[in-house]
C-alpha cells in the first residue's frame, strides 16, 4: 500500500493548507520560464489552471477537442457556485460548508481536501468578480444568493441559470490574456491519445490533430488532466456528446489508479426520455427546487388517467397530490440532496405513480411559488387587493427573472408551457464523483501527472451537493494546483527541455497508430453508436439508480462480451487522416467499454449503500441507504492489470477526526 | 415524416464542395434537428458511406458549437434557439430542407458543414478580459456595489455563445454584434473601465484584420441570434470606440 499515501499534512484541520503552502518548495520566476506544463481539457478546472500557471511564468500548452476552449462542458452548468461568504448572515462558515459537503458526500471523501475547498471558496467569488464575471445582484448593488440541496443556508452565487457559462468565460478570458502574452499555446481540435512516461514520470502526451488526423508528440515537465467526468458511459446523460474518459483512462492504463468509479450522480431533475432517437438528456437546474414543489398524484387511478391524457395535472386538487419529498423529509423538503431526491422519484414511479406516457416522470410545480411571489410583489407595489390575474402576472415575472432560460429550454424541448402546467422531470446520469485517485497535492499515482476537477475523485465522496462542482473546478485550478505542482517542478529547474525523440515517445506513438488502425479495420457490422447504446442500456439497467450483486455480476460479463464484439465488428467509415467524428467516437467508446466493466466491479465489491451508490441488499426498513463504515470507510483505488476484471484494489482508509460519522438524515 | 435533405458536402478546406440530395424517412417531431442528422448518418454508415460532419457538443443550446444555415437561416426557422434546440416539429411532412455551413470569408469551411471560427477567439485574445491576476488576493467581492441594471446588461451581453450566427445572417458578414457583446460586458462593469480604451481599439482592429465586413445597421444579426443579443451593444461599442479614438 506504499503507493497510496494521501500526503495530508499534519496539524489541526484549519491550519493544514496554510502550513503546507508555507512548507512546500517554490520555483523562482526565472526558472519557471524553463518549465513546460501540458494541460488537457479547458473547462473550469483546466482553464483556470492553465491561466494561473501561465501567469506564474510556466510555459503552458492546452489541449481540447472542441474548436475553442470556451466550449468545454462546464459552460452548461446552470445553478450556481457555493462559497462560505456568509453575506446573508445565516450562520455560514468554512466549517459549515466543509461539514455539509462531507455529510452530503455520505462520508466517503477526504476531510483535509474538503476543508481546503471550503477555505478557498470565498476567494473564488472575489477572483471572479475582479475578472468581470456578472453575477446576479440585488437592487442595492450587492451579490445575491440562493439555496441548494442538502444545506440550510443560502451560500450559492449565480448568474441566472447560466452560472457555468459565466465562470467559464471568466477562465477563458484569463486564458486569452495569457495566449496574447505568448505564455499559453492553445491546441484546439486536438485530442490526447496517450500519456508518455519517461523514467516513471509523466513527460508528455501523444495527441491527434482532429482536423488533419496527424499524430503529434508534445513534451512537458508535468501533465495536468482536467478532462471532466465519464457520465457518457451510460450513453444517455447530461454530459456533452463529446465528453469522454479517454485521457483519464489512458493515464489509468499507464499506472494512475482509478478511484470509486461506481460513485455516479443521478440528477433528480432532468427532462424525461422521449424516445429511442434521443441523443442526450437535458438537466433542469437544482436551483428550481428552491421554488418548485415536487409531487405525484396520491391515487394510482389519477396517475393512470394523467398518463392516458384523460386528466390534466392542474385539475388535480391540492389534497389529491402527494408532495412526497415534503412528506418524507420535512426538514429539507424539496431541497434534499440529489441522491435522495432521485431515489424517491424512482420509488414513486416504480410504484405506479409516474405521470408521463412511460410512467417515468414526476411533477415539478411552480404554481405556489408564482402565487407567493405575486402576492409579495403586489404588496411591495402598494396593490393591497390585487386580483388573481394580476398576482399571477407579477409572480410569473419574478420566476422568469430567476429561471427564465430554464423555462424557455423546457418549453422548446417538451413543447409545453411550464408557467401554466407543471414541468415533468425524471432522474438522469449527471456527475461522476469517481475519477483518478489523487493525493493532497492533486497528483495521481504517476509522478508528474496531476488530475483536477471532475476528472479526479477527491472532494465529493459518494454524492456531490449542488453548486459544488464549479467550486471544486475553480479551487483546484486557481488556488490549489498552482501551488502544489510547484513543489514537484522545483526538482526540474535543471532538467531542460524534454526531448520528444526518445524510445518512450516512439513506443507511445506506435501504440496510438496501431490502435487507430485496429479501429478502422473492424468487420463493419455495426456503427459506434450501436455499441455505445448497448453499453448504456447495460449500465442503466444494472449499474444505475439501484444495484444488486446478481445484476452487477452479469453486467461484468455482458460488458466484456460487448467489448469483444466491438473490436471485431465495429464499423468506422472514412479515413484516419481527416476530420472523422466516427473515429473519434470509436476511440472514446472503446475506453468506455473498459471503464464500464471496472465500474461494475467496483459497485459489486462495495457491499454497502452510500450516496449515489445504492445497493438493494443494503437499505433500512424505510428504504434509506445503509452505510457500512466498519468495512467500507475507504477510497477504492484500482490498479490496471491488463483487463478491467483483473484490476487490483488498493484502499485509502478515510479518517474523520473533525466530524462525527452519522447516518445521514434530512428528515 | 418524410423529408428531402439537400446538404453541402465538401471533402476538405481545399476541395470544391457541392450540394447533395438525401431523402430521409421516419423522422418524428420530438427529434431535434441534430438527432435527425444522427439518423441520416447512421443510415449512411450502414450503407458504407461517409457520414455528414457537423459541429455539435452540448446539445442544450449553450456551448455554441453547432451552426448550420437551414433553409437560408442560421440555426433554422425558429427564433432564439440554436440548431441543437430546433425540433423537427417545426417542419412538415414532405419538406425540402437545405443545409449549408455558415458562409463568411472569415469562417473557412473545414469539411462538410464544419467551419473554422477561430477568428472569434483571436478577437477576444487581444482584449476581451480584465487584466487581473488569478491570485485570489483581490478585494472582497462585495466591496464594489454594482447597479443591478448594469450588472444585468453586462450579463445579457456576456450570454453570447460565440456561435457565429450573427456573421452568417449579415449580408456583409460583419462580426459587430459578437465583438460588441464582448466589449459591452466589460464596458458596463467598474472592473472593465480601466482598460476600456485599449480594449475596444484592439478588438475592433483585430475584427477588421480577420476579414469580417462592415456593419450597415441592417439588424439581421439580432433577429437570428439564438441568445437575443441586442443591437444596443453595437451602439455602445460605437460610442466606446469613438471616445477611445477621441482620447487617442
Amino acid at each position: 500500500m506504499g503507493k497510496l499515501d494521501s500526503k495530508v499534512p499534519s496539524g489541526p484541520l484549519a491550519d493544514k493548507w496554510t502550513k503546507h503552502k508555507n512548507e512546500i518548495n517554490l520555483v523562482n520566476p526565472a526558472n519557471k520560464r524553463n518549465i513546460d506544463v501540458i494541460v488537457v481539457g479547458t473547462g473550469l478546472a483546466g482553464g483556470s489552471a492553465a491561466a494561473t500557471l501561465a501567469e506564474l511564468g510556466y510555459n503552458v500548452k492546452t489541449f481540447c477537442y472542441q474548436d475553442s476552449p470556451r466550449r468545454a462542458h462546464s459552460i452548461a452548468a446552470q445553478g450556481g457556485i457555493n462559497a462560505a461568504k456568509n453575506y446573508q448572515g445565516d450562520g455560514d462558515s468554512a466549517y459549515r460548508l466543509f461539514y455539509d459537503t462531507v455529510k452530503g458526500g455520505d462520508y466517503r471523501s477526504r476531510e483535509a481536501n474538503v476543508y481546503r475547498l471550503a477555505e478557498e471558496s470565498a476567494n473564488i467569488i472575489d477572483q471572479c468578480v475582479a475578472q468581470g464575471v456578472p453575477f446576479a445582484r440585488e437592487y442595492g448593488g450587492l451579490l445575491d444568493n440562493r439555496s441548494f440541496g442538502g444545506v440550510l443556508v443560502s451560500r450559492t452565487f449565480y448568474a441566472k441559470g447560466q452560472t457555468g457559462q459565466q465562470l467559464l468565460l471568466g477562465c477563458y478570458a484569463a486564458m486569452n490574456r495569457q495566449i496574447n502574452r505568448g505564455k499559453i499555446k492553445p491546441y484546439n481540435r486536438h485530442e490526447m491519445m496517450d500519456l508518455v512516461l519517461v523514467d516513471g514520470k509523466a513527460r508528455g502526451i501523444i495527441a491527434r490533430d482532429l482536423v488533419s488526423g496527424e499524430i503529434e508528440r508534445h513534451s512537458a515537465h508535468a501533465v495536468v488532466l482536467a478532462t471532466g467526468g465519464y457520465g457518457n458511459v451510460f450513453f444517455l446523460s447530461t454530459n456533452a456528446m463529446g465528453s469522454n474518459v479517454m485521457a483519464a483512462w489512458r493515464a489509468h492504463r499507464r499506472g494512475a489508479y482509478f478511484a470509486n468509479p461506481c460513485f455516479t450522480q443521478i440528477h433528480p431533475t432532468c427532462i424525461p426520455v422521449s424516445g429511442d432517437h434521443q441523443s442526450k438528456l437535458t438537466l433542469m437546474s437544482e436551483s428550481l427546487r428552491n421554488d418548485g414543489r415536487i409531487w405525484v398524484p396520491k391515487r394510482k387511478e389519477d396517475a393512470e388517467n394523467i398518463r392516458q391524457g384523460k386528466l390534466k395535472p392542474t385539475q388535480l386538487k391540492e389534497e389529491d397530490r402527494d408532495y412526497y419529498l415534503e412528506r418524507r423529509y420535512p426538514a429539507f423538503g424539496n431541497l434534499v440532496p440529489r441522491d435522495v431526491a432521485s431515489r424517491a422519484a424512482k420509488e414513486r414511479c416504480d410504484a405506479g405513480f409516474g405521470v408521463n406516457k412511460t410512467g417515468e416522470a414526476v411533477y415539478l410545480d411552480f404554481a405556489s411559488a408564482i402565487e407567493r411571489y405575486g402576492k409579495e410583489e403586489a404588496l411591495t407595489h402598494g396593490m393591497k387587493d390585487a386580483d388573481n390575474k394580476t398576482i399571477t402576472k407579477l409572480g410569473r415575472q419574478v420566476v422568469e427573472n430567476k429561471y427564465g432560460n430554464l423555462f424557455q429550454m423546457y418549453e422548446k424541448i417538451v413543447d409545453e408551457n411550464p408557467y401554466e402546467t407543471p414541468m415533468m422531470i425524471y432522474p438522469a446520469v449527471h456527475y461522476t464523483m469517481g475519477g483518478l485517485w489523487v493525493d493532497y497535492n492533486l497528483q495521481t499515482t504517476v509522478d508528474g501527472c496531476y488530475c483536477i476537477g471532475e476528472a479526479n475523485f477527491s472532494d465529493h465522496g459518494a454524492n456531490r451537493l449542488g453548486a459544488s462542482a464549479l467550486m471544486q473546478g475553480l479551487a483546484d485550478g486557481y488556488f490549489v494546483l498552482p501551488y502544489t505542482i510547484g513543489d514537484y517542478l522545483s526538482n526540474d529547474i535543471r532538467t531542460g527541455e524534454i526531448s520528444i525523440d526518445s524510445p518512450e515517445f516512439d513506443q507511445a506513438e506506435e501504440a496510438v497508430r496501431e490502435r487507430i488502425e485496429k479501429l478502422m479495420s473492424g468487420s463493419g457490422k455495426h456503427s459506434v453508436d450501436h455499441y455505445h447504446k448497448l453499453l448504456g442500456k447495460i449500465m442503466w439497467n444494472k449499474c444505475g439508480m439501484a444495484r444488486n450483486a446478481e445484476d452487477l455480476t452479469s453486467a461484468i460479463d455482458d460488458i466484456a462480451a460487448l467489448r469483444e464484439d466491438f473490436w471485431a465488428n465495429v464499423k468506422v467509415t472514412g479515413v484516419a487522416d481527416s476530420l472523422n467524428a466516427e473515429l473519434e467516437k470509436a476511440g472514446r467508446v472503446a475506453d468506455f467499454l473498459e471503464l464500464g466493466e471496472l465500474f461494475a466491479k467496483d459497485a459489486l465489491h462495495r457491499d454497502e449503500s452510500c450516496g449515489g451508490h445504492f445497493r438493494e441488499e443494503y437499505q433500512t426498513p424505510e428504504g434509506e441507504a445503509l452505510r457500512d463504515d466498519e468495512n467500507f470507510k475507504y477510497v477504492a483505488a484500482w490498479e490496471f492489470k491488463g483487463e478491467p476484471k483483473n484490476a487490483v484494489l488498493h484502499k485509502e482508509n478515510l479518517k474523520y477526526e473533525n466530524i462525527e460519522l452519522k447516518t445521514r438524515s434530512y428528515k | 415524416m418524410k423529408l428531402n435533405l439537400k446538404i453541402w458536402r465538401q471533402k476538405d478546406a481545399k476541395s470544391k464542395g457541392e450540394m447533395k440530395d438525401y431523402p430521409i424517412n421516419g423522422i418524428e417531431g420530438d427529434m431535434s434537428f441534430l438527432e435527425m442528422l444522427d439518423v441520416l448518418n447512421e443510415e449512411l454508415i450502414n450503407k458504407g458511406e461517409e457520414p455528414v460532419q457537423f459541429d455539435h457538443d452540448c446539445r442544450e443550446g449553450i456551448c455554441g458549437s453547432c451552426s448550420l444555415q437551414i433553409n437560408g437561416e442560421p440555426h433554422g426557422p425558429d427564433r432564439l434557439v440554436t440548431t441543437c434546440q430546433l425540433h423537427m416539429r417545426k417542419f412538415n411532412d414532405g419538406d425540402t430542407i437545405v443545409i449549408e455551413p455558415f458562409r463568411a470569408t472569415a469562417f473557412p469551411v473545414i469539411k462538410d458543414l464544419v467551419i473554422d471560427r477561430s477568428a472569434f477567439d483571436r478577437i477576444q485574445q487581444v482584449g476581451g478580459y480584465v487584466s487581473v491576476n488569478t491570485s485570489g488576493n483581490t478585494v472582497d467581492a462585495n466591496a464594489t456595489p454594482i447597479e443591478k441594471e448594469n450588472a444585468d446588461d453586462s450579463f445579457y451581453a456576456a450570454t453570447c455563445i460565440g456561435c457565429g450566427a450573427c456573421v452568417a445572417a449579415c449580408k456583409n458578414a460583419s462580426a459587430m454584434l459578437f465583438t460588441s457583446a464582448k466589449v459591452s460586458q466589460f464596458a458596463l462593469l467598474p472592473q472593465g473601465k480601466v482598460e476600456a480604451t485599449e480594449r475596444v481599439q484592439n478588438m475592433v482592429r483585430q475584427m477588421d484584420l480577420e476579414g469580417f465586413g462592415n456593419c450597415t445597421n441592417t439588424g439581421a444579426c439580432e433577429v437570428e441570434c439564438p441568445k437575443g443579443i441586442s443591437l444596443e451593444n453595437i451602439a455602445r461599442m460605437n460610442r466606446e470606440y469613438l471616445s477611445a479614438n477621441v482620447k487617442g
